[in-house]
C-alpha cells in the first residue's frame, strides 16, 4: 500500500491580531518572520516531518506554493540541500494555483506506487500577499506542511479522484504583488462550492464509502462559512466531521492550507479513521485515507499543527507587518551591512558548509570545528578531516550581544551538543529573553540582503528552544 | 634573532589634532603630520630613502603618501593590519633600518573616516566566508560586548559592578584627555554620566566606545648610531611585537573569550626584546589600545600589569591613573584622543616619545624608568585579533 510514512507542520512564531488591520475584527493570523519566506518554512515542516527518518531512504522532494521566493530556480532543491540529501534525488516544484500542494501530493503517491521511488518528501508553503486593508490579507496567513509519501504507513490512500476548472475567482498575474479576487458571491456559486463538491462526490461514488462512515473530511477553507456550507452539501456533519480550518489562529495558508489540516487531523485520528482530504484551486483534488497503528508512533515525536499554534509572538504594529514584506520603503541604514554582492561562485563552493551546515571533524584529536578547515586548529594536521552535520544538533548559547545600529539583531557564539561551535544571529526571540547557556536550536533562514543585491542566499540561524 | 633593539631611534614625530576635520582630505592631514616630524627632525622630505605607509580603508598603493608629499620615486610600502597597521608599519620600518638596508625612513599612518560617516566594512566578514556573505555581520562593540559579558560571567561580576569598573576607565582617559590639546574630546565625564550614558552594545554604553575621528601621524627614524646627529633627546626601540589571531574565538570551541591571547603574545615577544621582568613596574606609562573599555581592563591582565581576574581591584585603586603607579593612556587613549584607525599607531608613539622629552605639559608623568610601552590591536573578540606592540625607551637603559 501506499500513503502517508509521516507529517509535519511549521507556523511561524509570529501572530498579528486582526485588530490591527481592522477594528472589530477578530481572531488572529500567522505571518512569517522578517527572515522567513515559502521556502524556509516549508524546509521548516519539512524538518518536523523527517526528524525520525533515515534520510538515505527519501527518493524525491516536492516543493509546492504560489510564492516561491524564485520565479525561476528550484526551491526544492535548497531544501533537499539543506536536508543533506543524496545527489540522486528527484526534485521539482509545484506552483500556478492553490492545488499545489495536492497536485504535489497526488504526484508523489502515484510515483511511490509505480514503484519509481521509495519515498517523496512533499512540502507546501504559502506566504501570499493581499493588498493593504484587504480581505485578503486579513484571512491570509503563513504558515507550510510536509508529508512524507511512502510504504511504511501511517494512512494508506484508499481512493483519489481530481478535476479541473476553469475559472477567475483568485489569481495573480505575473505583474502583480497582491491577488486579486472577482466578487464572492461568483466565487463560490460558480467555483468553491461546485467544484469541490463534484470531485468529493467523484470520490465518494469511487469507493463506495458512506459519508456517515468518514471520521474527518478536510477542505480548502478560504471562508469558514463556506467550509460548513460545503460540508453540508456533500452530507457531511459539520460540527463533528469537518476539520477546523484554523482561521481564527492562523488563516488561510493557501497551497499548503489543505496539508497542513491533513496533518491536524491526522494528529487527531486513531487507527481505523478514514478521512477524506479535498484541496481547491483551478479544480480540485480529492483523496480517501485510512488511518493505520503506524500513526500512533508519529504523535509523539511531532511538533506538528498544534504545537506550533501553541507557541507564538504577537507582532506590536501593523507597520512592522508592512515592513516584514517590504511593502514600505524604508530608507537603507546609513551603515551599509552590505557592502557587495554575494558571490554566486563562492555559495556554490561553500554549499555543503552552507546548507546542511557541515563542519569537521579532526580524524586525529577529535576536535569538531565550522566552518570546516583544512588545518586544524587544535593539533594542526592538515587535510585529516571527517565531515560532520551540525544542522540539527541543539546548542547552548556562550556569548551574545546586539546593538541599535543593526537593528538590535542579536549575534552569538553558539557551543553545539557533542562539539563545535558557530557564529550565529539569533531569530524569533526578544533581546531580553536572551542569557548566557540559553538552550538554542538552528533554524534555515533566508539572510536580509539589500533587494539590489539580486539574489536570496539562505543560512542558519539559532533560536530558542520552544517545545 | 637579531631583533631591533637599540637599533633603531626615533627622531622626530608628527600627529594631527585628532578630530572631525571636515575642512581636511586625507592628503591635508598627511601633509600636516608629516611635516612636524620633518620639521621635529631636522631634516627635508628629500632626504627620506624609503617610507611606509599605514592605513586601514583611506588609500590603497604607497601612492597615496607618495603623492601628497611628492616622495620623488622612492619605495613606499603600503601596510594594514587593520587597527595595528600603525605599528606593523612602524616596525617594518625598523627591521629595515636595523639590517642597514636605509638610514632615514618615514613612517606615516592616516584614516579619514568623516567623509564617509562610518565607511567601516567592520561589520565583519570571516576570512575565507568573505564571498558568499551568508554569514552574519556584526560591528566590533557587539563583539567586545560579548567579551565585557564572557569576562564579567566568567570572574563572577555582576553586570552592574562590570559596568561601573568600566566606567572608572572612562573617566580616567576623559580626565587625561581634557588636558590634551590634540585629542578629540578634551572634556572630563562623572562616573555617573559614564553609568547613565545610552546603551551602544548592551552592556557597553556610549562612553565605553572610542570615538571615529580624522587624523594622521608620522614618524622619522633613522640607525641609532646616526640619532645623534640629529638631536639629543632621541627615542630608542627597545623591544617589538605582533601577534595574529586564527579565528579561534570561533573555530576551536572551548576558547574562553575572557581575554586577548593575541596581546599576551606580541607583548610577550616585545618583553623578551626589551628585557622587561615587571611589566607593572618597568614602565614609565603605557599607551594601549582602549577601543573599548572592556579592552582596556583585558589589556592589563594580557600585559602582566594585573594579575588575571585582578585587574578590576588596580581600576578600583587607581593604579592606571595619571599619578597612579603605571599610568595608562596619558594621552586620552583611542578613548578621548579619537581613532583615526591606520593613525592610531604612531599618535601612541608619539605621546611616549613627547613625555621622554618632557614636552607632555599638564600630563607630564614622571620619567625613572625610561620605558613605555605602546599598542594598538586590530580586530575583535569574535573573530580575534592583529595586535601590536612597540616599547620605547631613552638612551641606557
Amino acid at each position: 500500500m501506499v500513503g502517508v510514512v509521516s507529517y509535519g507542520a511549521y507556523i511561524p512564531i509570529w501572530r498579528m491580531s486582526r485588530e490591527l488591520m481592522g477594528k472589530g475584527l477578530s481572531g488572529e493570523r500567522s505571518v512569517a518572520g522578517k527572515d522567513e519566506d515559502s521556502l524556509t518554512m516549508a524546509f521548516a515542516a519539512a524538518m518536523d516531518c523527517i526528524s525520525e527518518i533515515d534520510r538515505c531512504t527519501v527518493d524525491g522532494v516536492f516543493f509546492a506554493s504560489t510564492t516561491s521566493p524564485f520565479q525561476e530556480k528550484s526551491a526544492a532543491a535548497t531544501i533537499a540541500a539543506a536536508l543533506d540529501l543524496r545527489s540522486d534525488v528527484f526534485v521539482a516544484d509545484f506552483a500556478g494555483s492553490l492545488k499545489a500542494g495536492t497536485s504535489a501530493l497526488k504526484a508523489a503517491l502515484n510515483i511511490v506506487k509505480a514503484g519509481s521511488a521509495r519515498q517523496i518528501l512533499v512540502t507546501a508553503a504559502d506566504c501570499r500577499l493581499g493588498a493593504p486593508g484587504s480581505i485578503c490579507e486579513q484571512t491570509f496567513g503563513d504558515g507550510a506542511a510536509a508529508l512524507l509519501i511512502g510504504n511504511e504507513i501511517a494512512a494508506d490512500l484508499e481512493a483519489e479522484h481530481s478535476v479541473f476548472d476553469e475559472i477567475y475567482d483568485v489569481w495573480r498575474r505575473d505583474i502583480d504583488l497582491y491577488v486579486n479576487l472577482w466578487e464572492d458571491r461568483y466565487i463560490y456559486s460558480c467555483g468553491y462550492l461546485k467544484v469541490v463538491k463534484e470531485a468529493v462526490t467523484g470520490l465518494m461514488s469511487r469507493t463506495g464509502v458512506n459519508t456517515k462512515d468518514v471520521a474527518k473530511v478536510v477542505f480548502s477553507v478560504p471562508d469558514p462559512r463556506r467550509g460548513v456550507e460545503l460540508a453540508r452539501n456533500l452530507n457531511f456533519d459539520p460540527k463533528n466531521q469537518l476539520q477546523n480550518p484554523l482561521m481564527d489562529v492562523v488563516g488561510n495558508t493557501g497551497a499548503a492550507q489543505p496539508l497542513m489540516l491533513f496533518a491536524a487531523a491526522l494528529e487527531e485520528s486513531g487507527p481505523g479513521d478514514r478521512i477524506v482530504l479535498a484541496s481547491y484551486g483551478s479544480g480540485s483534488d480529492a483523496f480517501m485515507f485510512k488511518v493505520t497503528e503506524g500513526v500512533k508512533r508519529l504523535k509523539e515525536r511531532k511538533r506538528g499543527v498544534k504545537a506550533y499554534i501553541a507557541r507564538k509572538k504577537m507582532l506590536r504594529d501593523y507597520i512592522t507587518f508592512l515592513k516584514w514584506r517590504k511593502l514600505i520603503k524604508i530608507p537603507e541604514p546609513r551603515i551599509d551591512m552590505s557592502v557587495s554582492y554575494p558571490s554566486a561562485v563562492a555559495i556554490w563552493r561553500e554549499r555543503n558548509r552552507i546548507y546542511p551546515l557541515h563542519g569537521v571533524k579532526c580524524k586525529v584529536c577529535d576536535t569538531i570545528q565550522y566552518p570546516p578547515q583544512r588545518v586544524c586548529i587544535k593539533c594542526q594536521s592538515k587535510d585529516n578531516f571527517e565531515e560532520v552535520r551540525l544542522c540539527d544538533k541543539k546548542g547552548k548559547l556562550f556569548s551574545y550581544s546586539f546593538d541599535p545600529l543593526r537593528e538590535n539583531v542579536p549575534v552569538g557564539l553558539i557551543n553545539l551538543e557533542g562539539g563545535g561551535r558557530i557564529l550565529l544571529e539569533l531569530t524569533d526571540v526578544d533581546a531580553e529573553e536572551l542569557k548566557i547557556d540559553l538552550p538554542v536550536e538552528l533554524t534555515f533562514r533566508r539572510v536580509d540582503l539589500r533587494r539590489e543585491d539580486g539574489m536570496y542566499v539562505y543560512f542558519w540561524k539559532a533560536t530558542q528552544i520552544r517545545t | 634573532m637579531a631583533g631591533v633593539r637599540d637599533k633603531v631611534a626615533i627622531i622626530g614625530m608628527g600627529c594631527t589634532k585628532f578630530d572631525e576635520h571636515w575642512d581636511k582630505s586625507v592628503n591635508d592631514l598627511v601633509v600636516d603630520a608629516c611635516y612636524e616630524a620633518f620639521d621635529d627632525a631636522g631634516v627635508e622630505p628629500k632626504d627620506i630613502q624609503a617610507a611606509w605607509w599605514s592605513t586601514a580603508w583611506s588609500g590603497e598603493l604607497g601612492i597615496k603618501l607618495a603623492y601628497p608629499l611628492k616622495l620623488n620615486f622612492i619605495p613606499v610600502t603600503r601596510i594594514e593590519n587593520r587597527c595595528a597597521s600603525g605599528h606593523n608599519a612602524f616596525i617594518d620600518a625598523c627591521y629595515a633600518v636595523a639590517c642597514g638596508a636605509f638610514d632615514l625612513v618615514l613612517v606615516c599612518g592616516a584614516e579619514k573616516l568623516k567623509d564617509t560617516g562610518l565607511p567601516i566594512p567592520g561589520v565583519s566578514d570571516p576570512v575565507e566566508l568573505y564571498t558568499s556573505r551568508v554569514n552574519p555581520r556584526f560591528l566590533a562593540v557587539s563583539a567586545y560586548a560579548q567579551l565585557a559579558l564572557r569576562y564579567f560571567h566568567h570572574y563572577g561580576i555582576p553586570i552592574e559592578k562590570g559596568k561601573r569598573i568600566l566606567a572608572k576607565i572612562a573617566v580616567k582617559n576623559h580626565y587625561n584627555g581634557s588636558m590634551n590639546p590634540k585629542a578629540q574630546f578634551q572634556r572630563k565625564i562623572t562616573l555617573e554620566e559614564a553609568l547613565n550614558a545610552p546603551i551602544i552594545a548592551w552592556p557597553l554604553g556610549l562612553y565605553d566606545c572610542c570615538g571615529i575621528t580624522d587624523g594622521a601621524a608620522a614618524a622619522i627614524i633613522t640607525r641609532a648610531d646616526l640619532a645623534k646627529n640629529y638631536r639629543d633627546d632621541y627615542v630608542l626601540v627597545k623591544g617589538v611585537g605582533l601577534s595574529c589571531g586564527m579565528y579561534h574565538p570561533q573555530v576551536q570551541d572551548d576558547w574562553s573569550v575572557t581575554y586577548v591571547r593575541e596581546n599576551v603574545a606580541a607583548s610577550k615577544m616585545a618583553y623578551n626584546e626589551a628585557g622587561i621582568k615587571d611589566p607593572r613596574r618597568d614602565f614609565d606609562l603605557a599607551i594601549v589600545h582602549d577601543c573599548f573599555t572592556i579592552h582596556e581592563l583585558v589589556i592589563y591582565e594580557d600585559f602582566g600589569f594585573s594579575p588575571r581576574g585582578k585587574a578590576k581591584e588596580d581600576v578600583e585603586a587607581g593604579t592606571f591613573e595619571l599619578k597612579g603607579e603605571l599610568p595608562v593612556n596619558t594621552d586620552g587613549g583611542l578613548k578621548c584622543f579619537g581613532h583615526p584607525v591606520g593613525a592610531s599607531g604612531l599618535r601612541t608613539m608619539y605621546e611616549v616619545y613627547k613625555q621622554f622629552q618632557g614636552k607632555a605639559g599638564q600630563r607630564q608623568v614622571e620619567i625613572r624608568n625610561q620605558r613605555g610601552i605602546t599598542h594598538t590591536c586590530g580586530g575583535n573578540p569574535l573573530e580575534s585579533h592583529a595586535a601590536g606592540v612597540v616599547i620605547l625607551g631613552l638612551r641606557g637603559v
